[in-house]
């Protein structure tokens, strides 16, 4: 008897539990995350530059630049953010489960996640490409000559599917030595377990950078792929689909009118530009159409400045990391950055 | 004048399904049942419901596209131009090999601790306490961790095997590198002849079992002991040895070479196989030692003194009176202790072992979002063998069990 109330009340939990969480998932996203308070933000476990906690368990970077933009923009205050980790296997599921908000983890855009994964891009914050790694002493000088190499690739990436066909394209052999995180790789790869760390070159930058002697190893000059990096967001909710579509665009827009986190403040009432006044909220209402608040991207820039003050800040060529804007300067300085306009 | 008279028969009564003892149980059962199967209705619905509203729905078709990634550890052809269903049956190849090679060497520890355990010498029975302590409390993916970073950091990389004053050398005659990638091995290479070779030694070997019957039937029949261990050691080599040289060596040795990045030829054992492996046999064997020294204390003392007294040695006693009847309580518990370790298999992963819970569980799903039915078809193949396991370790306990009568 009371095995079967037991049972009982399982079933009836199960069920209850089953229509709780179902109903979750009815309403918008932007209702979600304005009625929590905080964006539930999906990056990775931890790439210098990109993401990473500093010493205060802080989280900061140039994804993590991205996920407060959108808190600031949607909730006003740019610290209401909970940081979710994930790895190469574990975001694409974090998102589409509702874990999270959305996703700003060097993912790149491919047709097969944007269509068949059934998520949405919102554009693009890193051009990147995928480069090799290796030690200084290997006198390795291009990727052609890493034959029969033994390498290390961070597993459910297209990285890994970058690197077969690279090497069955160029008749070449290698050994994988899958890894889970970048941590790991870095790991595996000084201790000598592989000979060639590959992953995006901005990757490979940033943890290059973190090296006791960044000197002894050499990032080979083949970039192997296209890999635009974005942040993402589940198909069908549109509408938090544009908030972080636009949030991105305004961050640069904001770079391309010279909107900065030191004058974002007085700039909306001073210039006689209407394409900043109505990026600002000083003008029309393109905040009530997002259904956000009119200084939404005034907030999103106090967050953090602009789209060029957030990659200087975190990885530019003032920072350890030392990335050139290279092909993410804005399109007027011959960079593939080009936001649509604001109108 | 008394009158009896027949109760009266009552009618069948709806409140009778709960008050009666002759159909509450039943009553209980069918509303459980009903009310389980609603349960699991609901939620299968309500996952098919969601998926589809976020335009996903449940396909196994993606098992028969190009899984275009690269898998270390082969024992069947494959390459990047395969499906994503070969690749899973890669990594399945992967996890039986760690589970075949775990469970035999998991037996031979933990039968070997838990009887030395029993052994009146302090230190060794104190040591393997330490060990089955040990290794039972700690949990498995510390164990798998520590041993894998063990090799890797304790051996040297395949460039220090390379220059005229190299740091690190080849053992056992240059046949053997030890490296942090993995062990080389010679391997072997197989020879006009060599099928020759390999019936002379299989035939050699079912000699071992029937001169093995010989010696038991005429020990039934004379009481004569035949040295069945000495002729089954020359057995196994001789015939095959003297086949070996007549047929002009016809299986030769392909030692590993330094060349390129990489040690080349000979067989690759890789450090996650090694780690997964050391760490799933000391693991499960410790759970095995305990097992063994419970069957064992199980069998009466009396046995152990009725040999003693009929002039039989310790090591006999063990063999031939104790370990036969600790058995039948043995081999139940171990069933589930294989099943454990196969199915802890799964933490290949933390090292890079690619084991079906990497292949398919894991690259597959990520490159092609297919969660739900990857996850599926990954239950279904552990239940399969888990099943396959126990079905033929019951046919073994079924073998050594009292038969009753």
């Amino acid at each position: 008897m009371k095995k079967s109330v037991f049972l009982g009340t399982l079933a009836i939990a199960g069920v209850a539990a089953g229509y709780a969480a179902a109903d979750g998932h009815s309403s918008g996203t932007l209702a979600q995350v304005q009625d929590r308070g905080s964006l539930n933000c999906g990056v990775t476990t931890g790439l210098a530059g990109f993401a990473a906690p500093d010493a205060n368990g802080e989280w900061e970077g140039f994804d993590v630049a991205i996920c407060r933009a959108v808190a600031a923009a949607v909730l006003g205050d740019a610290s209401a953010v909970e940081f979710v980790p994930t790895t190469g296997q574990t975001r694409f599921t974090a998102l589409a489960s509702g874990e999270i908000d959305m996703l700003a983890r060097n993912t790149t855009w491919t047709f097969s996640r944007d269509v068949d994964l059934a998520f949405e891009f919102t554009g693009v914050n890193y051009y990147d490409g995928q480069g090799f790694m290796v030690p200084r002493e290997l006198g390795v000088s291009s990727a052609l000559e890493l034959d029969g190499a033994t390498v290390c690739i961070q597993t459910g990436t297209t990285t890994e599917l970058n690197l077969a066909d690279y090497f069955s394209s160029n008749n070449m052999s290698y050994e994988p030595v899958p890894i889970e995180t970048n941590a790991e790789g870095q790991q595996q790869y000084l201790a000598g377990a592989c000979d060639v760390y590959t992953t995006d070159a901005s990757g490979l930058a940033a943890t290059r950078a973190t090296f006791e002697d960044p000197d002894a190893h050499v990032v080979l000059p083949e970039i192997v792929s296209k890999e635009p990096l974005g942040p993402l967001v589940r198909h069908g909710d549109n509408e938090w689909g544009d908030i972080v579509r636009w949030t991105l665009n305004a961050l640069i827009t904001a770079e391309e009118l010279g909107v900065t986190s030191a004058n974002v403040g007085e700039i909306g009432g001073t210039t006689g530009n209407p394409e900043i006044r109505r990026l600002l909220g000083t003008e029309g209402d393109l905040g009530a159409m997002l259904g956000l608040d009119a200084d939404w991207a005034a907030n999103a820039f106090a967050a953090g400045g602009n789209y060029g003050e957030i990659f200087e800040g975190n990885i530019g060529e003032s920072t350890p990391i030392g990335i050139a804007r290279g092909l993410n300067a804005q399109w007027t300085d011959g960079g593939l950055l080009y936001s649509p306009p604001f109108r | 004048m008394a009158t009896l008279t027949d109760p009266p028969r009552q009618s069948f009564q709806i409140g009778q399904l709960i008050y009666d003892t002759r159909y509450r149980s039943t009553t209980i059962q069918v509303v459980a049942f009903i009310l389980i199967m609603a349960g699991i209705f609901w939620l299968g619905n309500n996952l098919i419901t969601n998926l589809a509203e976020r335009g996903k729905d449940i396909d196994f078709g993606f098992l028969g596209n190009r899984a275009g990634y690269d898998i270390n550890q082969m024992l069947i052809q494959y390459s990047n131009d395969s499906t994503h269903a070969r690749a899973a049956l890669v990594g399945i190849m992967n996890t039986l090999l760690v589970a075949f090679l775990g469970c035999i060497t998991a037996t031979i520890i933990g039968v070997t601790a838990g009887i030395l355990r029993l052994s009146k010498n302090w230190i060794i029975a104190r040591l393997m306490s330490v060990y089955v302590e040990g290794f039972r409390n700690i949990p498995l993916l510390l164990w798998i961790l520590i041993i894998f970073a063990v090799v890797t950091e304790s051996a040297p990389r395949p460039s220090d095997f390379r220059g005229e004053d190299a740091e690190a050398s080849m053992i056992l005659f240059d046949s053997v590198a030890v490296t942090n990638r993995g062990i080389y091995i010679p391997s072997p290479d197989w020879g006009p002849n060599s099928g020759l070779l390999i019936a002379i030694f299989l035939i050699s070997f079912v000699g071992i079992f029937v001169y093995r019957a010989m010696a038991r039937r005429k020990q039934e029949a004379t009481g004569a002991q035949s040295p069945v261990f000495l002729v089954g050691l020359a057995l196994f080599f001789i015939p095959t040895l003297i086949a070996f040289f007549i047929l002009g060596r016809p299986v030769t040795l392909n030692y590993p070479e330094l060349g390129g990045f990489n040690f080349t030829g000979g067989i690759q054992l890789r450090n996650s196989l090694i780690a997964l492996w050391i760490a799933l046999s000391l693991y499960t064997g410790a759970f095995i030692a305990e097992i063994v020294r419970a069957g064992i204390l199980a069998v009466d003392k009396g046995q152990t003194e009725a040999s003693s007294a009929l002039g039989m040695r310790p090591k006999r006693t063990m063999n031939l009176v104790v370990l036969p009847q600790a058995l039948r309580v043995i081999i139940p518990p171990i069933i589930s202790q294989y099943l454990n370790l196969t199915k802890n298999s799964s933490l290949a992963i933390a090292v890079g072992y690619m084991d079906a819970r990497a292949t398919l569980g894991g690259i597959t799903i990520s490159q092609t979002g297919r969660e739900l039915e990857g996850m599926l078809l990954l239950g279904v193949f552990y239940l399969i063998v888990s099943l396959i396991i126990s079905g033929v370790m019951n046919i073994y306990n079924n073998s050594v069990k009292l038969q009753e009568r």
